[in-house]
């Protein structure tokens, strides 16, 4: 009990005094939970673009000659991936 | 700039006591400069005008009296044709799609055009950054590849092209049909939008950040060498979204000239 109880004032000073926005009002004081939300939302696609330069660089590397091909629908590809991280970073901003 | 900083915080610099100008959502609302109407145009509305007018004298300038051998500007506007020719409509769409080249290429180009305005200096506004630019051109794409698919397999005939992949057996329809057409009608607009607009958003937040902490670390101690860092930061983040806007530009048009052929023929 007393753990948790420094546990939480000391999330209350790190995560910087009131008077810091955005979050719901319910957690304001804990964490921002616009930030946590993005660092989420980051992991899928971030193994994702992992994903698809790796199986470009391999492709490339057996087959040197379809590079242009290839190389044309990883940028595709990548743009689909980063998408899904951007939404996680567009969406606490319109969402209170 | 319309940032917001505390009147009382005029030399908002490190260790002056004013906290750090953190850009917000607030920086990207403007005030209407004048109002037709009921119509305001603030700063976003007569970017996206100057982009559409920067466009239409580049491509008349081009081609208004075309030479056989081009010259000058026709070579540019040539190379801008070709690439959207062979790199966008043809993988897509083969040769018969060459009738849409008029909308991709002027698609591809207001986009970019409009992008690039977020790193011009005074401009510094990527016009695609409110929400309700992208969504309008979304509209446009979503009205044209449901109504040709409609026109052209029927209302039908669409609807199964859209849900229904080929080769799934029966059994897992009752699963599949209801997810493919949330997917391909209701989530496919809101994604090729949303696509656009983070992006924009998220960049522009960037160069903010950069900028914002060149200006506020800049005091005369040990901030010089922060900011000094910051801005260079600043400018490779600047490079960084050279790359994104083009690459935006093209994956509006790419997804477009992709669902547009969907909605000639089933999807193979």
């Amino acid at each position: 009990m007393q753990l948790a109880m420094h546990l939480h004032h000391l999330l209350y000073v790190a995560a910087g005094a009131p008077g810091s926005s955005s979050g719901t009002p319910y957690w304001n004081h804990i964490i921002n939970l616009g930030a946590l939300t993005y660092g989420l939302a980051a992991i899928g696609p971030g193994i994702g673009i992992g994903l698809i330069f790796g199986n470009t660089i391999q492709s490339i590397a057996r087959q040197p000659e379809a590079a242009g091909r290839v190389t044309g629908l990883m940028w595709i590809g990548f743009a689909l991936t980063e998408s899904l991280a951007l939404i996680g970073i567009a969406v606490p901003f319109f969402i209170k | 700039m319309s940032h917001v900083v505390a009147a009382s915080c005029q030399n908002a610099h490190l260790f002056s006591g004013c906290g750090f100008p953190a850009p917000s959502i607030e920086d990207f609302y403007f005030t209407p400069l004048f109002k037709i109407g009921s119509v305001g145009f603030g700063k976003p509305g007569l970017l996206l005008l100057l982009s559409a007018l920067i466009v239409i004298v580049f491509f008349w300038v081009a081609f208004h009296s075309p030479k056989l051998v081009p010259r000058g500007a026709q070579n540019l506007g040539e190379m801008g044709i070709l690439f959207v020719r062979d790199q966008i409509l043809r993988p897509q769409m083969g040769k018969k799609g060459d009738k849409w080249l008029p909308f991709l290429v002027s698609l591809f180009f207001f986009i970019w055009v409009n992008n690039i305005f977020g790193i011009i200096p005074i401009l510094y506004f990527p016009a695609m950054a409110k929400y309700g630019f992208p969504v309008a051109l979304t509209a446009i794409v979503w009205i044209l590849y449901m109504g040709l698919g409609i026109r052209h397999q029927g209302l039908g005939g669409y609807m199964k092209a859209l849900t229904v992949p080929p080769g799934s057996p029966a059994w897992i329809l009752p699963l599949l049909v209801p997810i493919e057409f949330f997917s391909n009608v209701i989530v496919r607009p809101f994604t090729l939008s949303v696509r656009l607009f983070a992006n924009m958003l998220a960049g522009h937040v960037l160069l903010l950040v950069f900028a914002l902490a060149t200006w506020y670390l800049l005091s005369l101690s040990i901030g010089i060498l922060y900011s000094a860092t910051s801005f260079v930061v600043l400018i490779l983040v600047t490079a960084l979204e050279v790359l994104v806007q083009a690459l935006q530009a093209f994956i509006f048009t790419i997804l477009t000239a992709t669902y547009i052929s969907g909605a000639y023929e089933a999807a193979h």
